[in-house]
């Protein structure tokens, strides 16, 4: 069974967050250095995507644990995997390795899962985040028209991380947390030349960040500019995930599923943080947050981002049980 | 009736399963069938418009990216941009001006048309742009494999295109040549090649001129609107699109003409199923305002229905050419009742006819009162809410208010005989608080509220609190409405509404001026007062304010919500104060602007001391006067000169600007300002990265300055910026200079002032303080420059323009106390003390160290190249208490100056 046939049976389970359960860990420099970066001339602690390298134990029991709370795609530890993000800790040189490790010690997992309960498939979702430059603002205030990175290096630094995405065994590709559509339109660019290169087709999910009550993207853009903006790929989903709690997200997930020709997604935080930069939403209150989603029949694809736990994807897919999924038109 | 032979009617859309075209900026356009035309911007255009190729080629993006708003503002659904010319460099140029366009949201919240002839250009420009916009164009111009290779990566940028009615043959002309390309290039593109979607095709059909003399072009637009009505029956989803004003090519110089063409093509085309074009609006007259006879005219062009259609419009245009521009003057108004020719003469501002007209009314009506609130407030009525809507701008209201102040005067002398006077909606009392000086805002709210039938008394500038109390009682006032420009005026508002608690009283208070602000209100003066207090953000909020304030029905339940709102917000704010990181002020110290003193070329100014200039000539200062602020004081909103050119405001702007300059040329003629300044050169240096020590010929400490710090929390390489790390330290042993300035343009405006109060005159009382504000800032900037060149003499062979020296491209700053960089008001007395600039300028400050004349500057030099503006932002605690030991003065004082500045 395909993914996209499941997905108009039931609604698919995401994964939650993936920092927070590696905060768990306390983990210090040399775990995050192990024996492969043990020289590297830089401080090497905070870059969780090393760990699918240095500490797989790690990453492959946190997705062991979202596939047990009943999750049906997890997505790999690559947030930061490209050459752009990369280059803050000077391992541009690592891309490939990050990314394709991540993706097989995440097909690992998947099909031990999978062999387990052979009647519910696990998948896997290659996934590039937004990078830490933006393509269509300018860091400097004083100078409107200057970018700190281009169209075509955002394109170049996607499509190393698709390629390595795709040669690690990812079932599908996700471009998330986007701050700027721009950076977005390049991932999706980048996606279709690798396609394009390896002879393959995948589903392609992308998710927005919708940042504040302002209702827009960082870059300006409302939800439905958005969804629009990145629309001539025929993706297997549009959603929105991260800054916000669901009680938030709602009204602009709802843009989406009213306008949106694909599945749709949320992932939204646990909440906002509190004045420690803690999230404390509980899996219930989000559940019962959520119920509303489901009930007003919004959503394909459900799952958590920042402080969310499998306690916390255990709670919507049981919620989500009860509910059928969205019809998608067009 | 159809203009094509197959079809019948009107067209209406026919592919209900094809969806509709579907394009974003930062916001969407989705074009439905029933949006009927989508209105493409024309204007940044280099091959278009000479201006906008002048402003790219000299790199004035500003006024370029005027040129882009304003065409947004004019209702432009799309903007088309092209930079084909050869001497630009066309990828640089459209990424530079894309990218600038994605930093202004008034811009970009419409999709873009990336407009070239090369592909090279319009792939850099879908590299630049968010959202979905639409490449124009791509055509079989150059064979398939090159037009389905451009078409698929369109696709992939995700954008729509046009495409040219354009094979390798050449460029459709006819009928039959535009259907078989358009048909042959739709197959390539929905076809499995390319599998573009069919409602991101636009045809362009080609517009070319007719009335030519040439037998060929006769049928060129019929052609055209056929080939359209072809396209839209046959080809599900594809668009049709052109640049209108080729058609009228031929009558280049004859806008009479050319706008009945363009509005005759467009309403056929329109009708035979185009639905997007490029369009000049101010090259378009209603198609129903068309002359018959002109109309009759260019349809038999445009429709080819007769042989001699062309010699016919040729003779006919010779008789209407011009009369587009020719205006009378209209009095045709003077033949109205009295009451139509009072409201004419309020909505227009003319006073020419209104002593004799309100007499008329008088002598008509038997009572004073009957006049002022029958004809004369109806007239007000629409000028009310036609500011209300938009439809007129605050320069049109003062002179409304002239008006109908002047008529109010003329009727006085009958009131008092009947000792009656108006009913109001209410008594409204303004004042500048204790300390300031700065009163155009409160003026102009004044005008505006007196327009909407409030009483005002106005109390003028530097009023205490107990005056304004004692006045609020006697006259019993409705609403007590506070302003103030500096600082220091915060918490006078506070002190005012403290005693207003004391005093038991509840009468609403309002709070407007440049330095307050919502949040201040909410946090500061809210609590303090039981009454309503509310902050007014301008003058047009003024009005909905004090009519909800006024209102029996509405007052408690209105007051109640902004009470709930400031709760709100204080609580919020109390909040993200937490949450805010500041660093510890020895740590911002450290953390230092650095500049390598080592190399730094320290230049001993030509002139130490100070240098008195008295009655300098304001001829020379105009010369210097950056407009734009002017015309944001009367709340029009653009940059000069590009506001004339904008199709709302743009003539009354150009009105507000002659009538400026009118002012301007009997001031200088005579002599009815006088401007007076000081400057001041001095050795200094930086002592322990916060204090700038000011020393005499020998070396001896003159003054100190102490420095403010940056104190959040930077990113890395930020540095936490004071204004002292402009100034070598003592201890690289190197001797540099800080220079001190305080200019004035205002002595001896007070005659004038009388006297246009007296004439029951605002709009000329306004115009004078702010043509002197502009004088004092054109002053600042003129010293600068001599500073720059000749006193100082760092910069003695730099060349700028005004424009430049308004973008401030120089090098060395001049920051004033009580701006962004330096907002601590107490480094006034010890200029003053060190320059004595009261002694030899006439400008005194007041209690809060507000100087008067208002309109004066004065600030500090710096001649660092480094040196720059910045934001001093919050500070902490415990900068303030080290900040204030420097200064001699205990914490709680400077806290209190320092205020706004409080982390």
């Amino acid at each position: 069974m395909t993914i996209q046939d499941i997905a108009k049976e039931r609604i698919l389970i995401l994964d939650g967050a993936m920092g927070t359960m590696i905060q768990r860990h306390k983990l210090e420099e040399e775990d995050f250095r192990g024996e492969v970066f043990k020289d590297h001339p830089s401080p090497l602690k905070g870059n969780n995507d090393l760990l699918s390298i240095t500490r797989p134990d790690i990453i492959k029991d946190i997705h062991r644990q979202y596939f047990e709370a009943g999750a049906d795609i997890v997505e790999t530890n690559t947030f930061s995997g490209t050459w752009i993000a990369q280059a803050d800790y000077g391992l541009e040189s690592a891309v490939y390795d990050i990314n394709y490790q991540s993706a097989k010690i995440a097909r690992e997992v998947a099909d031990e899962m999978t062999a387990k309960e052979p009647n519910k498939p696990r998948f896997v979702v290659g996934t590039m985040g937004p990078t830490n430059r933006t393509a269509s603002i300018s860091p400097d205030v004083n100078d409107p028209g200057y970018r700190a990175i281009t169209f075509d290096q955002l394109v170049s630094a996607y499509k190393d991380q698709a390629l390595a995405l795709i040669e690690g065994g990812c079932d599908l590709l996700m471009v998330e947390t986007i701050f700027d559509t721009l950076n977005a339109k390049a991932g999706l660019f980048a996606i279709e030349e690798a396609f394009e290169e390896k002879g393959v087709e995948m589903p392609v999910m992308v998710s927005g960040t919708i940042t504040d009550a302002s209702g827009r993207t960082l870059s300006g853009q409302t939800s439905e500019a958005f969804l629009i903006s990145v629309s001539h790929l025929p993706l297997f989903s549009i959603g929105l995930n991260c800054a916000l709690g669901s009680k938030d997200m709602q009204p602009y997930v709802d843009v989406l599923a009213k306008k949106a020709d694909f599945m749709v997604s949320a992932h939204p935080n646990a909440g906002l943080p509190n004045e420690f930069g803690q999230y404390d939403e509980t899996p219930e209150d989000m559940a019962e947050q959520l119920r509303e989603f489901l009930d007003a029949g919004m959503l394909n694809v459900l799952g958590g981002c920042c402080g969310t736990t499998p306690d916390h994807i255990k709670a919507m897919a049981e919620l989500a049980k009860d509910f059928k999924p969205r019809v998608v038109h067009g | 009736m159809s203009l094509h032979p197959d079809y019948s009617g009107v067209y209406k859309y026919k592919w209900d399963n094809v969806p509709p075209m579907k394009l974003s900026g930062l916001e969407p356009l989705v074009v439905t069938p029933d949006m009927n035309f989508i209105n493409v911007g024309e204007r940044t255009n280099v091959t278009g418009s000479r201006k906008f190729l002048r402003l790219i080629k000299e790199e004035q993006f500003e006024e370029a990216l005027q040129i882009a708003r304003d065409q947004v503002e004019g209702g432009a659904q799309i903007i088309d941009v092209n930079m084909d010319e050869g001497m630009l460099d066309g990828v640089e140029a459209m990424t530079t001006f894309l990218n600038l366009i994605a930093s202004e949201p008034e811009i970009a919240r419409v999709p873009v048309m990336i407009d070239s002839s090369k592909w090279e250009i319009i792939e850099a420009g879908l590299k630049c742009v968010q959202g979905k916009g639409v490449v124009n164009s791509i055509s079989l111009k150059g064979g398939e494999e090159e037009f389905i290779a451009q078409a698929k990566r369109i696709k992939r940028y995700g954008a729509a295109t046009i495409v040219m009615a354009f094979d390798e043959v050449g460029q459709a002309d006819t009928y039959e040549r535009r259907v078989e390309i358009v048909k042959r290039s739709y197959d390539i593109l929905v076809g499995p090649k390319v599998n573009f979607k069919p409602e991101d095709i636009i045809f362009d059909l080609n517009v070319f001129p007719v009335a030519t003399g040439m037998e060929e072009h006769r049928k060129n637009a019929i052609d055209f609107i056929q080939a359209t009505r072809w396209v839209r029956e046959n080809l599900p989803g594809a668009h049709v699109s052109g640049g209108i004003s080729n058609v009228s090519f031929s009558f280049r110089g004859n806008n009479v003409v050319r706008e009945a063409m363009h509005s005759a093509f467009l309403y056929h085309a329109i009708r035979e199923g185009m639905d997007m074009g490029i369009v000049n609006p101010t090259m378009l007259e209603v198609y129903d305002d068309i002359p018959k006879d002109l109309l009759e005219h260019v349809e038999d062009v445009l429709l080819d229905r007769r042989d001699d259609a062309t010699e016919r419009l040729l003779e006919f245009a010779e008789t209407v050419k011009g009369t587009a521009k020719e205006k009378k003057k209209d009095d045709k108004w003077r033949q109205g009742s009295v009451e139509e020719r009072l409201s004419h003469a309020l909505v227009k501002g003319i006073v020419e006819f209104i002593d004799g007209d309100t007499e008329e009314a008088y002598q008509k009506y038997q009572s004073p009162l009957k006049v002022i609130e029958g004809p004369l407030m109806d007239g007000m009525n629409i000028v009310g809410d036609l500011f209300g809507s938009g439809k007129m701008f605050l320069p049109q209201v003062v002179k409304s208010a002239r008006v109908m102040k002047k008529a109010v005067a003329y009727l006085t002398p009958y009131l008092e005989a009947e000792k009656a006077s108006g009913s109001t909606q209410g008594k409204i009392l303004l004042a500048t608080v204790k300390g300031d000086v700065h009163d155009i805002g409160k003026n102009i709210v004044g005008v505006v509220l007196a327009c909407n039938n409030f009483e005002i008394i106005d109390m003028g500038v530097m009023v205490p609190t107990d005056k304004i109390l004692e006045k609020a009682k006697e006259v019993n006032a409705d609403i007590i409405g506070l302003s103030g420009l500096i600082t220091p005026s915060l918490d006078e508002m506070v002190d005012v509404a403290t005693q207003m608690e004391k005093q038991g009283l509840k009468t609403p208070l309002l709070i407007g001026g440049a330095t307050t602000s919502k949040i201040h209100t909410a946090v500061k003066i809210d609590p303090v007062y039981s009454g309503p207090a509310i902050h007014v953000l301008d003058a047009s909020k003024s009005v909905p304010v004090a009519q909800e304030l006024l209102s029996k029905d509405r007052r408690e339940g209105y007051s109640a919500k902004v009470k709930d709102d400031y709760a709100v917000m204080r609580e919020n704010h109390a909040n993200r104060k937490r949450d805010k990181n500041y660093i510890p002020y020895e740590q911002a110290k450290a953390n230092k602007f650095q500049i390598d003193w080592d190399q730094a070329n320290i230049v001993k100014p030509k002139k130490l001391g100070t240098q008195v200039f008295a009655g300098y000539s304001l001829e020379e200062i105009r010369q210097y006067i950056d407009w734009t602020p002017f015309f944001s004081t009367w709340m029009l909103k653009g940059k000069y000169p590009k506001i004339f050119e904008n199709e709302t405001i743009g003539a009354e702007a150009k009105k507000l600007f002659d009538d400026a300059n009118a002012m301007l040329d009997e001031i200088i003629e005579s002599d009815l300002l006088r401007a007076n300044a000081i400057v001041g050169l001095y050795p200094a240096n930086t002592v322990g990265d916060e204090v700038m020590e000011v020393y005499d010929e020998n070396g001896e400490v003159l003054k100190s300055f102490p420095s403010l710090r940056q104190q959040g929390q930077k990113g890395k390489n930020i540095p936490n910026i004071a204004l002292c790390d402009f100034l070598a330290p003592k201890e690289t042993g190197k001797q540099d200079y800080l220079g001190f300035f305080a200019v004035t343009a205002g002595l001896g405006i007070e005659p004038m002032l009388e006297m246009y109060e007296k004439d029951h005159d605002d709009y000329n009382g306004i115009m004078l303080k702010a043509l002197a504000d502009r004088l004092a800032e054109a002053f600042a900037e003129l010293m600068h420059e001599r500073v720059r060149k000749e006193f100082w003499g760092y910069a003695s062979d730099e060349q700028f323009s005004n424009e430049e020296l308004i973008k401030e491209v120089y090098k060395g700053i001049r920051p004033a106390p009580g701006y962004p960089a330096c907002p601590d008001h107490t480094d006034k007395p010890l200029i003053w003390d060190l320059l004595e600039v009261e002694k030899h300028t006439g400008i005194s400050l007041t209690t809060s160290n507000a100087m008067y004349p208002a309109a004066s500057v004065s600030g500090f030099y710096f001649g660092n190249p480094e040196s720059k503006y910045f934001g001093l932002g919050k500070v902490a605690k415990d900068q303030v208490e080290r900040y204030a030991e420097l200064k001699g003065k205990s914490a709680e004082e400077m806290q209190k100056w320092l205020q706004a500045n409080l982390a």
